[in-house]
């Protein structure tokens, strides 16, 4: 289109009533019910009290559902304007958690505002996202195939990967990576390309393996053997395992998870809070469970799907796989599957930063969905 | 260019359903390892959870022990062995009960009320089948043990007290935890911990407590211990130490013998309790393993009222004991001085009111030292017109009555002394003969023997001591009162003549000791009045029923020349305070004199001639396997 057109075209500024009556409101409920979900475990974690889980669980909710409408109220061409500020704030910010940050189990990660601490990792998620679907927004399937064109992209990945993995982080620095991979993917790279890195990724693992620190290399190698520390590394795996399994179809009954209450499950409230829902209320309540996760997880496709402008595809099949990634990763670690993260269950774990940067995700996937008949100057260029 | 948009948003397409169908199967491989952890090995994770497994059990912290001032202990714990069930750990929790009541024996009772456990605490909590176990039954349980899913046997403690009610009333008593104390504090749901409910036991409870530990233990399908894992022991409650002497206390005891009523005995100089007596009194153990209704009913009932704590809680009116606050209002007013002579006819006439002197036909003229060792009453009707209603309440409160004395024990009280203030505020018609009255202790006023016997500390010692029981590392004497020690000095010298003139009203309590003797003063306080028909008639309280009788007081301090003990010794309904309370200040004076506990590290052992202890003041042996302390009469630590 010409910018002659364009310009004639423009849209008058949508009232935000009309933006309000545009959101998906199914979503939002979807979104209420998992944090319904949370309050119940985060309940039974402080052992059938309000305090001091369960009530700032809630209150926390209420105002990051605020803030996530409030997200997505903003135009979504001022957020694609935008991309790359915040990808270099991100930069910036993760560069200064490795030279500020406080250490928590024996890694840099977290950045303390005040009282308030976060990880800025859980930000580069979301910018990253934004950063590669404004560089992808006018790029044809033509221009996919050239391999120069994909170079400041892939650097744009590699960067806060790196830095990440040197908090050290790997489990949040193969997620940025996935991530980034998923947006490439819809941007049109060629599948050859995706075989030729996993084959570059396999030859490089065991090499990345050298370089891990103990602690790392301990969890895999726990994860690969639970039973030879049992009241070590491997006790949360094992004891988390037991929960869930002890179960059973139908579960122990609210507050009767004698794994749970009694205080065999570290961290039971945070990484480990699946595992308080699947024991009380068994197979029927951990399907219950997964069904929403995934019914959100749709949610977030059929809105990149319906969107017609190339930059909120993008954005909306990235913050998809966002949340799918703090999901899979989630529930594999506590079922066992693969070695202890340290990823929350998004709006269902307890801690505040985590859940905000969750709904600023869903904010910002809101406002693609509200904003997803714009006029955009992104159609696809030739070479 | 919009083919070529086209093109791109179906590849986009693809390329997101892929990533769906990605996603689809990552959430089918999650359910289906649901499917094979919670359906398909679910038994072997749940006996893994239920059975041979790590588990942790929480040890209950031990009860902080209370310790009199030499250290022997007024409630102490004892080890006992008693049953658990833990119902998460038998399939059928009847089944186990059946099985338990054929091999122990259990009352439908005592079922009920462990069901009713059961149903409210968790599964996992342990619920006691059986408080306390003999060997026998306990070896019963072992053998039985395949019989007995989910009953184990746990060492515990329990609460005992080893004066049983000697100290019932200061000490207060512990009583299993109520639905609401446990959410409070969860800990408290552990087989035996137990909360204090009264006196000393709910006031240090914060830090009698203790914290409970944690054991990781692996037990086996029985629920046996194979190996302990770790141990975090928990801290046990911080011991409580008295300023109370414990074979002082018997001693007062029995020199109250049947009779109701309170004796206070404190130190002059800094306020510390030595005893603190209330009759008739209570077995407080009864409360650990809980009081039948019957019991209960029996109690409360009670005209004399065993529960109630008389020393700090009984509210008296002080009668003539209140006149030396009195006098030292006047002489602090200046409405008196020590050479003021007023004339008792037998009575005042205040308007058309005629108050008699307890004297038919009255003292004559009368001055200060003589109105206080006759205790004149038209003296002191008159000097208190003089003073004031206000100013004696003032001088009230400097002598410790009718203020927060702070003391410990929760529950005391303050006492009263009506203000002008108070009476305008409740709209109480103050007339001239409401003061007349007051400066006999009658009326309004009412006061706890404690504050009296902080009353007689304060005059003898002129320092503003406060009362306490428990003890601390600081000890220091009280600060001196705000008054002219020539206005106490006159007054003392009146509390001496009432003991040691032959016409005092309590020369028949002279005590024979060196250092000048006791002072005292008598108080015969009416409960009813007495009318003018009554009066001209001529009548004995001695005759009357026991609940309209006046109230015996007594209060007292010695030696004269030096001070160093104070009592309040208050008779309930026992007629005249000179026959009735004062010789049992004059015994407990005897008692806390040859004792001298303040003056001693340890305790003096001679004491306790084991015929002169009635069933009471035995320390209740109830068996405690403490090394030292009683098996029949009490061998001191």
């Amino acid at each position: 289109m010409s910018l002659f057109e364009k310009r004639l075209l423009r849209p008058e500024a949508a009232g935000l009533g009309a933006k309000l009556w545009r959101v998906s409101w199914l979503y939002v409920l979807l979104l209420c019910l998992l944090a319904g979900v949370g309050y119940v475990a985060q309940y039974s974690a402080s052992g059938g009290s309000v305090s001091p889980y369960a009530g700032p669980h809630v209150l926390r909710f209420g105002f990051a559902l605020l803030l996530m409408l409030g997200v997505a109220m903003i135009d979504i061409r001022f957020i694609a304007r935008m991309a790359w500020l915040g990808y270099a704030m991100g930069v910036v910010l993760l560069a200064a958690v490795l030279k500020f940050g406080n250490v928590g189990n024996g890694a840099r990660r977290w950045l303390a505002l005040g009282s308030f601490q976060w990880q800025p990792s859980e930000m580069m998620k979301i910018v990253l996202v934004l950063a590669l679907a404004a560089w992808f927004r006018r790029a044809s399937w033509e221009r996919m195939g050239n391999p120069v064109f994909l170079i400041p992209p892939l650097l744009a990945v590699l960067l806060p990967v790196g830095l990440i993995l040197k908090e050290p982080n790997l489990g949040t620095a193969v997620i940025v990576a996935a991530i980034g991979g998923v947006v490439f993917l819809g941007a049109g790279l060629r599948w050859w390309k995706v075989a030729l890195l996993a084959g570059a990724l396999a030859v490089a693992a065991p090499l990345v393996y050298q370089h891990l620190h103990g602690y790392q290399k301990s969890r895999i190698m726990i994860f690969l053997h639970p039973s030879r520390d049992p009241l070590g590394a491997g006790y949360n795996i094992i004891q988390s395992k037991i929960a869930l399994g002890s179960g059973g179809v139908w579960g122990k009954g609210f507050l009767q998870g004698t794994q749970g209450q009694l205080n065999f499950l570290p961290e039971k409230q945070t990484d480990f809070i699946f595992t308080i829902l699947a024991e009380q209320f068994g197979l029927v309540g951990s399907y219950a469970v997964l069904g929403l996760l995934m019914l959100i997880t749709f949610a977030g496709l059929v809105v990149a799907l319906r969107c017609r402008h190339q930059f909120g595809r993008l954005v909306a099949l990235g913050l998809t796989m966002n949340f799918f990634c703090y999901v899979f990763v989630n529930l594999a670690m506590v079922m066992g599957l693969i070695p202890v993260g340290g990823v929350p269950l998004p709006l269902v774990s307890h801690g505040g930063s985590a859940m905000l940067m969750v709904m600023i995700g869903c904010g910002v996937l809101m406002s693609v969905h509200v904003h997803r008949d714009v006029e955009f100057d992104d159609a696809a260029e030739a070479t | 260019m919009p083919k070529r948009e086209q093109r791109r948003s179906s590849i986009f397409a693809r390329r997101a359903l892929n990533v769906g169908g990605v996603q689809l199967a990552a959430f089918g491989l999650l359910g289906e390892r649901l499917w094979q952890m919670q359906v398909a090995d679910a038994r072997r994770y749940r006996t893994m959870a239920d059975n041979n497994s790590i588990s942790a059990r929480m040890i209950a912290p031990v009860r902080g022990r209370i310790l009199d001032r030499f250290g022997a202990p007024v409630a102490d714990n004892r080890q006992v062995w008693r049953a658990l069930l833990i119902a998460g750990e038998t399939r059928n929790v009847r089944a186990t009960l059946d099985a338990f009541e054929r091999i122990i024996g259990l009352t439908p009772a005592e079922r009920k009320r462990i069901m009713r456990d059961v149903f409210q605490q968790r599964r996992f909590v342990p619920v006691t089948l059986r408080a306390f176990l003999t060997w026998e039954e306990m070896a019963k349980i072992e053998v039985n043990a395949p019989d007995l899913p989910g009953v184990t046997v746990d060492v515990g403690h329990s609460r005992v007290y080893p004066y049983g009610r000697l100290l019932a009333h200061t000490v207060g008593y512990v009583a299993r935890p109520n639905q609401q104390d446990v959410k409070r504090d969860p800990q408290l749901a552990l087989p035996g911990m137990r909360i204090g409910r009264t006196g000393l036991e709910a006031y240090g409870e914060a830090s009698l407590r203790g914290t409970a530990g944690v054991e990781q233990l692996e037990v086996d399908s029985l629920g046996r211990v194979v190996r302990k894992l770790s141990r975090q022991p928990g801290v046990p409650g911080a011991d409580m130490h008295l300023t109370l002497d414990a074979g002082l206390h018997a001693d007062v005891r029995a020199a109250m013998g049947s009779k109701t009523g309170s004796a206070v005995v404190m130190d002059v100089t800094n306020g510390e309790v030595l005893a603190m007596v209330s009759t008739p009194s209570f077995d407080p153990s009864l409360f650990n393993t809980g009081v039948s209704n019957a019991r209960w009913h029996d109690w409360v009932t009670n005209v004399r009222a065993p529960l109630e704590d008389r020393s700090t809680q009984g509210m008296y009116p002080p009668g003539s004991t209140f006149k030396p606050a009195v006098a030292l209002a006047a002489l602090k007013a200046g409405t008196v001085t020590p050479k003021t002579i007023i004339f008792c006819p037998g009575y005042i006439q205040v308007g058309n009111r005629r108050f008699h002197c307890w004297l038919r036909g009255g003292h004559g003229a009368q001055d200060l030292h003589l109105a206080i060792q006759n205790s004149c009453d038209v003296f002191f009707y008159t000097i208190a017109m003089r003073t004031g209603m206000d100013r004696m309440a003032a001088m009230a409160h400097e002598m410790g009555l009718a203020v927060p004395l702070g003391l410990e024990v929760p529950g005391t009280q303050s006492g009263f002394v009506p203000t002008l203030e108070w009476a305008r505020a409740h709209h109480q018609l103050w007339t001239m003969g409401d003061t007349v009255i007051q400066g006999i202790g009658q009326g309004f006023t009412a006061l706890t023997p404690l504050s009296l016997a902080t009353m007689a500390a304060r005059i003898a010692s002129g320092r503003a001591v406060v009362p306490r029981v428990v003890r601390t590392n600081v000890r220091k004497d009280a600060p001196m009162l705000d008054l002219d020690p020539a206005w106490l000095q006159e007054v003392r010298g009146g509390m001496w003549a009432v003991v040691n003139n032959p016409n005092g009203t309590a020369a028949n309590v002279k005590l024979d000791i060196p250092g000048g003797g006791m002072a005292g003063k008598t108080g015969t306080a009416q409960v009813v009045n007495v009318s003018n028909a009554q009066w001209n008639a001529g009548y004995h309280t001695s005759k009357w029923p026991w609940k309209l009788r006046p109230h015996g007081l007594f209060i007292a301090y010695a030696p004269y020349d030096a001070p160093l003990y104070a009592t309040a010794v208050v008779i309930e309904h026992g007629n005249e305070g000179a026959t009735s309370a004062a010789p049992v200040a004059k015994a407990v004076m005897e008692h806390v004199l040859r004792r001298d506990p303040a003056r001693r590290n340890t305790p003096l052992h001679t004491a306790m001639a084991g015929g002169a202890m009635t069933a009471e003041a035995a320390p209740a042996g109830t068996g405690a396997p403490r090394a030292g302390t009683m098996t029949g009469g009490r061998t001191a630590p």
